[in-house]
């Protein structure tokens, strides 16, 4: 390389500098330790020679080697004359030999020139001395990689690795990889050992390898022997089955996460529309507002009690269903409420209000999305499988819906003004003539539904951007829950939410998430036709 | 259509006949007439660029637009106005029409796109190497004239059918209605479809050999538009003024007791529908050589809420009424959105309140019609 070229690296490396300083030190002290034959093999040798010098600093075990073999493969390993071997990091440079830095640089350096065999055994024997760290995600990140691409050389490091290793993660990853490297040697017991212990995991990636070994090129198995691939052929299917169920669990899950989600925002709906035949279409835009509600007490909180931000729910929950409910009933004295009976004039002036709340949104926060931050206690997840991790913001919301459902339950049911509102629900006039002030309770259920809206903002704002059109993306879907519960019974709501969850990520899986959406579309027109009342309808004189 | 017994022959009374459209109202079609063909026409074409009573390319097309959002209007006035079915999903059939005549369109760019190949520029960008079976023979004109009235008139027949048969009515089939043009722009934004997923279709170069930007083929356009648009406004009137309109009143009115005097709704409300779906679908046709792009977005539910406005602010039931509304809006909407963007939607927002409120009768019951 000539001077020109290695200004130009040195300048980029001069980035580094910082953080590259630490470890240059490192380096000074435990340099002596390492075998003088190798640096000298690696700096000068040939390519024979280089790999072997590799394997004798990876056998070494020193916490140097790594240094250095990685400063080689960073091409920061340099030569001056036949002797001096040199590591330098911008513009500070090191002898290997001695870690005693040297001052000024050298005039003619020379690169040592890692060809790209040297850069995979580079590669695989720093991963495999990352093994011994110890430091467990430094162990995962190596066995990843190894995993990725590794040669036979890395093969007693990861035996060296597995003996000690206590993870179950980071040994699972390495016997995986131990595995494929075996499948690719020649031994017929070895391969047949790597099989059976490939069947015993439940990875994609197993799966993958397994495959490999029953390929075929041209009619003729890649894999020459019958009782190898007979063998394989049996690990698949176990690993298949395993794969199927972690499959189906998943999607289980995320199908109940949407019909949660669903069940949040069509059961305010469900009450509005339920009691008084009233289409309220700016019902999206009253879970945005709720999202957006969120969204300010959770600013509130990181600006004046950053120490208590894991507990904003709390105060964010009751806030989204007291200013959702808020707005609810001023639309309901304002608008709705001139327009009752009319449900089809009711229908154009919701959507009219919705437009409104979206540009009054926009207005006052802005067009662009805002970021609402989950509380610590809400990120990350568990692992129930090897391929089936279940977030905590999900499962809370889960556990959050469960427990609006009930309250709303208990209120329907338990309380006067539930008695009212089912009431009011079977028979207006009825109710009226026996003293129960129905404009009272049309303004109270709807100040309820919009309010659960908030909840559902609240809740959406926890897994996904809040944005002025939030609303807009459910008010389809949450009309085709109601339609699909039937109106007056919660339970109908219950069961088309989490079916059409369910239902929808079953056919996402199948056909992709737009034709599922359209076959869900479709499947509910056509439903329609056979029970225009939904699934579960009150026998009323108004169905 | 099962008529199980005659009711008494209703007289076709001068009522109905002078209540729709007094002598000044032909008037005033006249005008409209000798505007659309001999005004606007002589002042675009013959009267030089600069000169005071010029009229510019841009307000050529602006009102070319406009009349085909009339013509939905009036389509939308059949369906909710005189039958009282609030369809949510006629931005569709607009839309649906508007493709099919795109596809007559992309197929006449021939060689001339970007990258200079006879297939569409999003196929190519697909990677396609040949039309999909539904591009058959599209590139005939008459062909795909003819599917801007089949396809969605197929759809509302199918759809309606099945609709009607099982009685869905009120705000439950406007929910489906609009659940089915959500569906359809879903299935319209993906690209393996083959209509060019987002971008849908633009970049038109000709129709029927003509270049399409050129004066003589706008105006060509506009004044088959402002002719289609005076052929529905009479069509439509012949209709609601037949006993067969009268019938669609009376469904409107009380469906219950139209059953109970022997008719069957059924086929009344579809043929309404189905009518009013084909009259979107050339109304759609004749829009995109015009505007010059169709894409998903116009099958969006914001946009089929939106021609029940126009409609309901011309006032429903007066087929003049929703042509007004449409202008209207549609005027204020292009003004508006450019001198105050940002109110737009306040804007229409409150029209949307207001007019259900307070303006039942729409601008058309200003006039203080008694009837």
């Amino acid at each position: 390389m000539g001077k020109g070229g290695r200004q130009r690296v040195c300048k980029m490396r001069s980035a580094l500098l910082l953080a590259v300083a630490c470890s240059v030190s490192y380096f000074i002290s435990a340099a002596l330790a390492l075998p003088a034959p190798a640096i000298k093999d690696l700096a000068f040798g040939e390519s024979d020679e280089k790999i072997h010098a590799i394997g004798t600093l990876v056998g070494s075990g020193e916490p140097a080697a790594l240094l250095f073999l990685q400063s080689l493969l960073d091409g920061e390993v340099q030569t001056s004359g036949e002797a001096i071997v040199l590591v330098v990091k911008g513009d500070t440079a090191v002898d290997a030999y001695t870690g005693k830095v040297v001052t000024p640089l050298p005039e003619a350096l020379d690169d040592v020139v890692v060809n790209n065999r040297m850069r995979l055994e580079l590669t695989t024997a720093i991963a495999a001395l990352k093994l011994s760290s110890p430091d467990r995600a430094v162990r995962l990140a190596a066995a990843r990689d190894l995993q990725n691409n590794s040669g036979d050389a890395a093969l007693p490091a990861i035996d060296a690795a597995l003996a000690k290793e206590t993870d179950p993660e980071v040994k699972g990853l390495l016997a995986l990889t131990k595995a494929s490297i075996d499948l690719r040697g020649g031994d017929k017991d070895k391969k047949l050992a790597a099989i059976r212990a490939l069947g015993l995991s439940d990875t994609g990636a197993t799966k993958t390898l397994l495959v490999l070994v029953l390929e075929r090129k041209g009619g003729v198995y890649v894999e020459p022997d019958a009782q190898v691939r007979a063998e394989a052929q049996k690990s698949l299917a176990a690993v298949d089955k395993r794969l199927f169920i972690g499959d189906i669990a998943a999607r289980i899950f995320s199908g109940i996460s949407l019909g949660t989600i669903l069940l949040l925002a069509a059961l305010g709906l469900a009450i509005t529309y339920g009691l008084m035949g009233v289409i309220n279409m700016a019902h999206g835009e009253l879970i945005m507002i709720g999202a957006y509600a969120t969204y300010v007490v959770q600013s509130l909180f990181r600006q004046h009690a950053p120490a208590a931000f894991d507990f904003y729910p709390l105060v964010a929950v009751p806030v989204a269903f007291a200013i959702s409910a808020g707005v609810g009933v001023v639309l309901e004295r304002t608008v709705i409420r001139h327009l009752y009976g009319r449900p089809l004039e009711t229908l154009l002036a919701t959507w009219g209000l919705s437009l409104i709340l979206i540009q009054g949104v926009r207005t006052i926060f802005g067009a662009q999305n805002v970021q609402v931050e989950n509380p610590s206690w809400m990120s990350g997840g568990f692992e129930i499988m090897t391929n089936v991790v279940l977030p905590w913001s999900r499962v809370v919301i889960i556990a959050f819906a469960a427990s609006v459902l009930l309250a709303v339950w208990l209120m329907l049911t338990r309380t006067r003004l539930g008695l009212y509102v089912r009431a009011v629900t079977q028979n207006r006039s009825m109710a009226s003539a026996l003293g129960v002030r129905t404009p009272k309770i049309d303004m109270m259920a709807f100040g309820l539904g919009s309010g659960i809206a908030g909840l559902a903002g609240c809740a959406l704002s926890q897994i996904g951007n809040v944005g002025p059109d939030l609303g807009q993306s459910y008010i389809v879907d949450s009309f085709m829950v109601v339609v699909l519960g039937g109106v007056g019974q919660l339970a109908g709501t219950v069961y088309a939410a989490l079916g059409l969850g369910v239902m929808n990520k079953f056919l996402e899986a199948w056909q992709g998430a737009v034709l599922a959406k359209i076959m869900i579309l479709v499947f509910i027109i056509v439903f329609i036709q056979k029970r225009p009342q939904g699934l579960f309808a009150l026998k009323g004189r108004a169905a | 259509m099962t008529v199980a017994f005659m009711p008494l022959a209703a007289p076709i009374d001068d009522f109905a006949l002078a209540r729709l459209w007094s002598g000044r109202m032909w008037g005033f079609l006249g005008i409209a007439a000798l505007v659309i063909f001999v005004l606007v026409p002589v002042c675009n074409l013959m009267v030089p660029d600069g000169n005071a009573f010029h009229i510019s390319e841009y307000t050529v097309t602006l009102a070319g637009k406009i009349m085909c959002y009339a013509i939905v209007a009036l389509a939308m006035d059949l369906i909710w106005g005189y039958t009282g079915i609030l369809s949510l999903g006629h931005g569709l059939f607009f839309a649906l029409g508007g493709y099919a005549m795109g596809m007559y369109l992309m197929r006449s760019i021939g060689l001339d796109g970007v990258y200079k190949s006879p297939l569409p520029d999003f196929m190519v960008f697909l990677d396609w190497k040949s039309y999909p079976w539904y591009w058959k023979f599209t590139q005939n004109f008459w062909y795909c004239a003819m599917l801007v009235v089949l396809v969605p008139g197929l759809l509302a027949l199918v759809f309606g059918f099945f609709a009607f048969r099982s009685r869905i009515k009120g705000v439950y089939f406007s929910i489906i209605t609009q659940a089915l043009t959500y569906a359809f722009m879903l299935l319209f934004f993906r690209n393996d479809t083959g209509f060019g997923g987002n971008n849908g279709f633009t970049d038109f170069k000709r129709i029927l050999g003509y270049p399409i930007t050129a004066s003589e083929t706008r105006m060509a356009l506009f004044m088959l538009t402002g002719a289609v648009l005076i052929g529905f406004l009479l069509l439509g009137r012949y209709i609601v003024m037949s006993k067969l309109g009268r019938v669609l009143t009376a469904i409107r009115d009380a469906e219950t007791r139209v059953m109970f005097s022997g008719y069957n709704p059924v086929y009344f409300k579809l043929f309404i529908w189905t009518l009013s779906a084909v009259i979107c679908g050339i109304a759609g046709a004749l829009y995109v050589p015009q505007v010059g792009i169709i894409n998903p977005s116009e099958m969006s539910p914001a946009n089929s809420i939106e021609i029940a406005i126009w409609t309901a602010v011309g006032g429903r039931g007066t087929l003049i009424g929703p042509v007004i509304g449409a202008a209207t809006v549609n005027l204020g909407k292009s003004w508006f959105t450019q001198a105050f963007p940002e109110y737009w939607l306040y804007l229409l927002g409150l029209l949307f309140i207001l007019v259900t409120l307070y303006l039942p009768r729409g601008i058309a019951g200003l006039w203080g019609k008694k009837g």
